[in-house]
């Protein structure tokens, strides 16, 4: 429409979200933004989160106002140098209303659908966005987790990559059969899917057990893997929360599951009403309970996280970065502390288990980075 | 996640236990559709066609076509059920269940207690409620606070399709008869529900809405109602709690009680008649656990105390609508001693 203006729109977090509401403005009208400010605070009933300028201007017009609801795409401000007139501004504005709705129904008409496949005799169920050729980003969830963790991040990585996330066996979408619920079976379900898929060689983003995974994937199948980022990776370290492994298992109730989530993320007003929603819903399917206990005690037998053996980190013959939460209390960040020298280690200030979630701006950022390297 | 209707979700949560289990039966009438007469196989599946498809699938021998006898296919699916099977019996409108109150009341819901808990009855009685139908006074009632005031039964209503497929599942996996009340005007109702099987617990209530000001509890298809001006007012900067009790037996009465003491303000919307209703009984309830808390006075929301008529003009202002969900929780927001 114009290369002098930059809307700023709703996002879309998620395949569920339709709307967002703007909770406050971070920035005021005619001020001068860099590339990665925070310059709006967004609330869906599932999460709430900050929003990042996409790019470098001044902040011309605040659209939409503080407490409004608006859906997805819609225009929420104007990015602009302050050379470019007020009518301008005014009659694009006007231009955008017009074409929003003609998008809306053309984004209604394609949207992007999980798929499935079948690896011995399971059936996974993966999200695959981006543009094809390159090397793809694989995306490994944790712990009870599922591929909608990624909904702050593989919307994003997607714009320049093909992203695929999956959900592992018990989780999400995807069988609920995890055979020994060990980390061997997890392993080789992943190695089935990438196959099954046609993706030879891959860049990993593994969080927590999805970490584990990534590296002691990359470990057994150093050719197949160009990169490792890994967000608060377990098996670096002994400890975990199991008030966290246990209650997330046992909790069924609203109550006892808000305490649960809460312990994940540094902050916990984070914790919207539909993501308890969709944890319960997903902890309620057949198998769901056997599959966590399952993998609990095959992964964190006696309260313990098996470790590995660093010397192997150091054999991994791709660049490795790791991103950990300062305030996290599920895995201490101190697992960090014993990695080898070459593994890159940022640690992020006010952040818990997810950064993913709680700073995805930040967290696409790093693995874009890192990516840049591998 | 495919979108499935209130009906496609209850067919699918019966077909799906009774590929699990062999011992699940269905038994209604027309629910297998034109028992006998050749070219009639499944034409009906139930009078809203709700057990259509099953028949075919899993035979004669386990989805019967019954006589215009509820007493006596009542009292066979509380045998049947006694001696092992998982009957799912429909009795096509609770106004006709007077004629087998009996084989529910006395039977069913006995055998437990009179046999020193060494009997179970695993029966799901279906049935279809509420008014909207134009289908006068004998096919429109809410009669499910007679049901809830009976021991030994367990009593639910689901207020959506994701919810009728989950409570559904539990029903039929319970060991207790129950008493599975479907909205006739929801059928049609649309929303994601898993292809997979899950159970949702009896005597859990379910939050669809959570805010700080108003505490709305409503059954069946007034949570949706209810959620609606929980969305309008909260534009307007009422915000509002709406909690779905699911189950009016067992009753899940801490979260009823913990969110009226959190927001001191409380509406009740129920489309059954108000005396010795769940209306009643909830504001009872708040009145004797948490009055301390209490900033107004409790507000019912129902229809009047007259049976439901059949003009259709008189019939929609009998329903509780969402303009009177939405005045009183004004009111109740609004009140001050």
């Amino acid at each position: 429409m114009s290369d002098r203006i930059l809307p700023i729109t709703m996002p879309k977090w998620g395949l569920a979200m339709e709307e967002g509401m703007v909770v406050a403005w971070l920035a005021e009208e005619g001020s001068p933004i860099a590339a990665g400010d925070e310059i709006v605070e967004i609330e869906t009933t599932k999460i709430t989160n900050v929003y990042e300028a996409p790019a470098a201007g001044t902040l011309r017009r605040r659209v939409a106002g503080e407490g409004e609801t608006v859906p997805v795409g819609a225009l929420l401000g104007l990015l602009a140098e302050p050379s470019v007139p007020d009518e301008e501004l005014v009659a694009f504005i006007e231009r955008f209303g017009a074409d929003f709705a003609v998008k809306a129904a053309a984004a209604e008409a394609a949207p992007v659908e999980p798929e499935t496949v079948t690896v011995g005799g399971l059936r996974l169920n993966y999200l695959r966005m981006g543009p094809e050729g390159g090397i793809p980003l694989v995306l490994i969830h944790g712990f009870g987790g599922g591929l909608d963790n990624w909904l702050f991040n593989q919307p994003a990585l997607a714009e320049s990559h093909d992203v695929l996330a999956l959900d592992l066996p018990g989780h999400g979408r995807s069988s609920k059969e995890v055979g020994g619920g060990d980390m061997a079976m997890l392993i080789g379900v992943f190695a089935g899917v990438l196959d099954a898929v046609g993706i030879e060689r891959a860049y990993l983003v593994g969080h927590s057990m999805g970490g584990a995974l990534a590296l002691l994937f990359a470990i057994k199948n150093p050719g197949r893997v160009t990169g490792l980022t890994l967000i608060a990776p377990a098996g670096l370290g002994s400890e975990v929360n199991m008030d966290f492994i246990d209650g997330f298992i046992a909790a069924g109730k609203r109550k006892e599951m808000r305490r649960v989530l809460e312990l994940l993320v540094g902050d916990p007003a984070l914790i919207g009403r539909d993501m308890i929603n969709d944890v319960l819903k997903y902890k309620r399917l057949d198998g769901v309970d056997r599959a966590l206990r399952r993998l609990a005690e095959g992964l964190f037998p006696d309260g313990r996280q098996k470790t590995f053996e660093l010397g192997d980190l150091a054999r991994i013959p791709v660049p490795i970065s790791v991103i950990w939460g300062r305030n996290d209390r599920i895995l201490p960040v101190a697992h960090a502390d014993s990695l080898p020298d070459g593994v890159e280690v940022h640690r992020l200030e006010g952040v818990g288990h997810m950064p993913h979630m709680e700073a995805s701006a930040e967290v696409n950022r790093l693995i874009e980075a890192a990516l840049g390297v591998a | 996640m495919a979108k499935k209707s209130y009906r496609q979700a209850i067919n699918e949560a019966i077909a799906q236990e009774m590929r699990r289990d062999p011992k699940v039966i269905v038994m209604g009438e027309d629910n297998a559709g034109g028992m006998g007469a050749p070219g009639e196989d499944d034409a009906w599946g139930g009078a809203l066609s709700v057990t259509k498809g099953l028949m075919p699938e899993f035979g004669r021998q386990r989805v019967l076509d019954t006589p215009i006898s509820e007493s006596a296919f009542i009292g066979a699916a509380a045998g049947a059920a006694v001696t092992g099977l998982r009957p799912v019996v429909e009795l096509m409108f609770v106004d006709f269940m007077g004629v087998c109150f009996d084989q529910i009341f006395n039977q069913a819901g006995k055998f437990r207690y009179m046999f020193g808990g060494k009997a179970v009855t695993p029966l799901v009685v279906r049935t279809m409620y509420g008014a909207g139908f134009r289908a006068a006074s004998q096919h429109s009632q809410c009669l499910y606070p007679i049901f809830t005031h009976t021991p030994g039964l367990k009593v639910v209503l689901p207020s959506s399709p994701y919810e009728a497929k989950g409570l559904m599942i539990q029903a039929i996996r319970d060991d207790d008869p129950v008493i599975f009340f479907e909205h006739k005007a929801m059928y049609d109702d649309e929303e994601e529900v898993p292809d997979e099987s899950y159970a949702i617990p009896f005597g859990e209530a379910n939050l669809t809405r959570e805010g700080d000001d108003v505490t709305i509890v409503a059954l069946g298809r007034m949570v949706g109602l209810a959620n609606e001006v929980a969305d309008t007012l909260d534009r307007d900067g009422i915000s509002c709690t709406v909690v779905d009790p699911r189950t009016t037996s067992p009753l899940d009465e801490d979260t009823i009680l913990e969110c009226a003491e959190e927001t001191g303000r409380v509406v009740v919307v129920d489309e059954a008649n108000p005396r010795c209703g769940m209306a009643t009984d909830i504001s009872a309830l708040i009145g004797q656990n948490v009055f301390g808390a209490l900033k107004a006075p409790v507000k019912m929301v129902t229809p009047p105390h007259t049976p439901v008529p059949f003009a259709p003009e008189l019939e929609d202002a009998y329903i509780p609508s969402v303009a009177q969900i939405e005045a009183a929780v004004r009111e109740v927001a609004g009140y001050a001693r």
